[in-house]
Formats: C-alpha cells, structure tokens, sequence
C-alpha cells in the first residue's frame, strides 16, 4: 500500500545543505499499521510529510496503492491519503465551527450530502450533535483532536497517516484517541503510517515499527520484539532503556558515591 | 406583568446566544458576534466612537427629514453670513446658504467617499498582499516592489496629483485617495497571511485537495479581515481629512455641492469677523474624524482580548 524506495529530504544548499532524511525505503502492506519512531530530529516527521505530499522535493520513490507519486498531486490522489497532525490547536482553523471544518473536505471533493456525513463522521469519533456547531476553542484538547481524525475520515482514505496525534494530549486522553483509531483502522480496513518518538504508542497501536535516528532507518522490527526486548540494533536497545522511565531497580547503587 | 414577560424573554435570547452547544450554523456564528459585542460595550470611548459613527450614518440617511433639501443649496443674497438664529441655526454663509442643511448633506458626501473608497482599498490591498504572503518569492518581490512605488509618493501630494490630472469631482477624488491608501493594506495582509502560511491547518486544507484559491478565500482571509477592517476604521479619519482637503483646494466635491472642506475653503475668508461658516462644517470633519477613532481603537482592543 506504501512503498518507499530511497526516500531523501534535503533542506538548504551548498555548505549549509542538511540532510533531513537519507536513502529511507520501507513497505507497508494493505491494512497494516507500520510506526516510525525516533527522537525529536530524526526525520520521521518529515518522512512522513514526504509521503503526505507536504515536501514537493523529496527524492526517490514514493508509491502508494500502486499508483507513483509525482510532484504535485491530483485531487483524486489526496482524497486517498489523509493526515492527522500532533498538535490539535494548530490543526484546526481557529474562526470556524466543526460544521464547516468537517463540510469543506466534502465540498472539495462534491461528495455531497454534507449534512449527514459530517453527522456520521461526528459519531464515527464519539462526538455528538452538541459539537458540531462549536469553535474549536470551546472544544478540550482530546475533542479537539477527534475533529482532526473525523476531517481526515470524512473523505474515505485508505492511507491514514498519524504525526505523534497523541504527543499534545494528556496520558488519560491519549488512551482514548489510541483506541479510537484502533477502532477505525478496524472498521475501515484503513492502512496506517504513525511517527512517534513513544515506544509505548507505536507498540499499542502498531505491528511493525522502524527505527529512525539521524535521517536513518537503522532497524525494522516488532510491537512484539520490542515487548520482549530481541532487538539487535544498539540504538534501539538503548531507545528501549530510556523509555522505560524511571525504575528503582535500574539504579546501579555502586554508581552513587559513598557518603 | 408585561415587564416580567419581557425580561423572560430577552434572558431567554440571551441564554440561546450564549448557548455552549449551539444549535446551528447561525446560532453559532451570532453567539460569537454577541461575545464580541459584549466585550466591545464595555468600552465607553469605542461606545462612544460607535454612537458618532451610528449618529452620522443616521444624519446622512434621513437628511431629507432633518433638514431642507432646497436651504442647503438655496442662495439668499439678502441673507448673507447671519449668524445662527432660530431660522438658521447654524447661521448662513457668503452666497446666503443655511449652513446646518448643508452640514447635514454635506454628510451623505463624505459617507460617499468613504464608503467607495473602502469599497477599492480593502479589495486591492487583499488582492495583493494576500498572493504576496502566500505564493512568496517571485510573487511577492515583483507584488511588493509595486507597493513600494505607491508607498514612495507622499499620500496628498499624488492624490493631488490624480485629482489634478483627472480633473476635479467626487468620483475622481475617490479614485485619488484610493490610489495612495491600499498599499499599506497590501502589506498588512501580507503580514497576516505570512504568519498563517505555515500554519497547520492550511496543510491540513491542502492535504484534503484543497485548491490555492480556495485556501485564500476561506481559510486566510477571514483571519486577515479583522484586522484589516480595524485597520480601515483608523484610516476613515485619515481619508475623510484628505478629502476635505481635496475638497479645500477645489479638487474635490465641485459647488454648489455642499462638502466639509470646501465650506471651510469658502469661510477662510471672514473667518474673523464671522467665524460660523468655516468653523461649523470643520467642527463636523472633527467629531466624525475622532468618532471613527474611537472606533477603530475599540474594535483592536475587542479582536485582541479575543485572541486570547
């Protein structure tokens, strides 16, 4: 479903050109839900935007339901694949309803019957009728966000792409709107690509998950491998030690200066 | 019993205004502009500002009421500059004209000129700048280096200028003051849409397919328009000067056409001796300059506490 083959970023010119992501090739296979992770700087972000088509510059291959991306991008393509960004107080226009958030992907694409698919797409992602004229500041965080996801699930993609959707929200929210795309990804058959740099939402959310540092791809690996620790690359051992927080018994004592 | 009712009633629109779930597109959109008014009435010079504004839009719409359509440009020789008495309350001027039936015509004028040329300059300046901030590079230098040259001439020098060369009246006067007032709304819309490029949501409206001209028009210009309007109100004053001074220099509003400035032009002489003819309508071109004032301040204090 997403076939990246040599996928390179580069910003700048020159001295001053960075290499925001090199030589990434991946493959996601239909229904599947594949997670980036890395840390802040890694270029999973902006793998991720050159697959949305944000980057028009990005090199090498980008193949997504077996049709070759181009530099610009039909409409017809953009229906197909759709985003749902980390933060949701910037992803939402700040002067309109949910009404008119959720009606516009609609008119684009004259889908028509606007009224009842923005009532679906509300009920879709546990919002009810009491949302749907409200602006976006009067709405929480975590309602918020499942704006986002309904804007991207109102034009019936297959590809769902996911910028840390959780990362802005807080630990007990960020279990719901886990679920919830658990739930949708089922429902929809959708096929999703997810960055995160928390170990602990890749692995609940994803099956197969690559690990990014420094522009790279370094390892392909399993929610399930991960669990039980069998990676083999020293970078992803060491991202799997710091995010298992703080633990008591991880403290080498001998280390501590005697007093 | 009635009063009852009635307070029953209006707390029962207030509560459908101020309602959290709103019901429809419209509730909500009018409980936003409720807030907004809300917070605008607690300001007392903005109120103020409003009422001056609302009083001369008043004035101007029912003229022919309040005042005697044939007195403003009536020549009474044997009436010249009387001072004001109960039959020409704000006395006469030199070819014997009632100055308050003129004042109160003289309003439709100046509304005239200000609404035409916020009609060209709020258009223009979108028009530019909007593409300018968006588009960027190319775009914006070839755009921008135009405003430049507009920006580079003294404003009342080049309306002169226009208005010299185009020959004098109102249609050319506006068309004059329009040309030197839109580039510094081509650059504030610039500005605006500039910090909004980037913004999530506009790649959120491009990812969904969304076409330029689309983004522009629902996604950038509602953002750009508040403060572009505040921006507007503050100029009135500006504009409505400039086209008394048009007016003055005789490049304006052409006689007997009761204008603000060119009644002060027609009083500069006697006004010693009788002072009512040029300080009226100038009291007028003052009180309407300072009401849009208030205006414009208290709508950028409203649009800014709700930024927040």
């Amino acid at each position: 479903m997403i076939t990246l083959e040599n996928v390179s970023v580069a910003y700048g010119t020159g001295a001053r050109r960075v290499l925001a992501a090199s030589d990434v090739s991946l493959h996601v296979t239909p229904g599947e839900a594949f997670g980036l992770v890395g840390e802040s700087g890694s270029g999973k972000s902006t793998v991720l935007r050159a697959v949305a088509g944000l980057i028009a510059h990005a090199e090498g291959r980008i193949v997504l339901a077996g049709q070759e991306m181009g530099r610009r991008r039909s409409t017809a393509t953009r229906k197909m694949v759709q985003m749902v960004f980390q933060d949701p107080y910037g992803s939402l226009h700040p002067n309109q309803t949910v009404d008119q958030i959720l009606s516009m992907p609609v008119a684009i694409h004259r889908l028509g019957d606007a009224d009842r698919r923005v009532a679906t797409a509300l009920r879709e992602v546990g919002l009810g009728r009491e949302h749907r004229f409200r602006y976006p500041h009067q709405l929480s965080g975590g309602q918020r966000q499942r704006v986002a996801i309904a804007r991207a699930l109102i034009l019936q993609p297959r590809i769902l792409l996911l910028d840390e959707p959780t990362s802005a929200l807080d630990v007990s929210v960020q279990a719901e709107i886990l679920n919830l795309l658990t739930r949708l990804r089922r429902d929809h058959g959708l096929t999703m690509l997810m960055v995160s740099h928390d170990l602990a939402v890749i692995a609940h959310l994803c099956e197969r998950i690559g690990v990014m540092s420094r522009g790279e791809l370094l390892e392909l690996t399993t929610a399930d491998a991960l669990a039980s620790g069998t990676v083999t690359h020293p970078y992803t051992k060491q991202l799997l030690r710091s995010n298992q927080g703080f633990d008591p018994s991880s403290v080498d004592i001998d280390a501590t200066p005697a007093a | 019993m009635s009063d009852v009712t009635l307070r029953a009633d209006l707390g029962h629109w207030r509560g459908w205004l101020l309602d959290q779930a709103p019901g429809s597109r419209w509730q909500a959109r009018l409980g936003r502009w409720y807030r907004a008014w809300l917070g605008f009435r607690r300001n007392g010079l903005a109120m103020t500002g409003f009422g001056v504004v609302l009083l001369l839009v008043g004035i101007a719409i029912f003229a022919p009421l309040i005042a005697d359509r044939e007195a403003a440009t009536l020549q009474v020789l044997t009436q010249r500059l009387e001072p004001a008495s109960w039959q020409h309350w704000f006395g006469t001027d030199e070819l014997g004209r009632d100055i308050y039936a003129r004042v109160v015509f003289g309003s439709r004028i100046t509304l005239t000129i200000v609404a035409l040329v916020s009609a060209i300059v709020v258009p223009v300046g979108l028009g530019i700048g909007l593409p300018a901030g968006y588009f960027g590079g190319m775009v914006d230098a070839v755009l921008m280096r135009i405003t430049d040259i507009f920006l580079a001439f003294p404003r009342l020098v080049l309306a002169l200028a226009f208005a010299a060369a185009l020959g004098p009246g109102i249609e050319n006067a506006v068309i004059a003051i329009a040309l030197t007032t839109w580039p510094p709304y081509a650059r504030l819309a610039r500005a605006e849409t500039l910090t909004r490029r980037r913004a999530e949501f506009i790649e959120a409206a491009e990812l969904q397919g969304a076409s330029h001209l689309r983004i522009l028009l629902t996604q950038i210009v509602p953002l750009c328009l508040p403060s572009v309007i505040i921006r507007l109100t503050l100029d009135m004053a500006g504009i409505i000067l400039t086209a008394a001074g048009l007016g003055f220099l005789g490049l304006g509003a052409q006689p007997p056409a009761p204008e603000w400035g060119a009644m002060v032009s027609s009083g500069r002489q006697v006004l010693l001796d009788q002072w009512w003819v040029a300080t009226i309508p100038g009291m007028a071109i003052f009180i309407t300059s300072v009401g849009f004032n208030l205006l414009g301040d208290g709508l950028r204090d409203v649009s800014d506490s709700r930024a927040g």
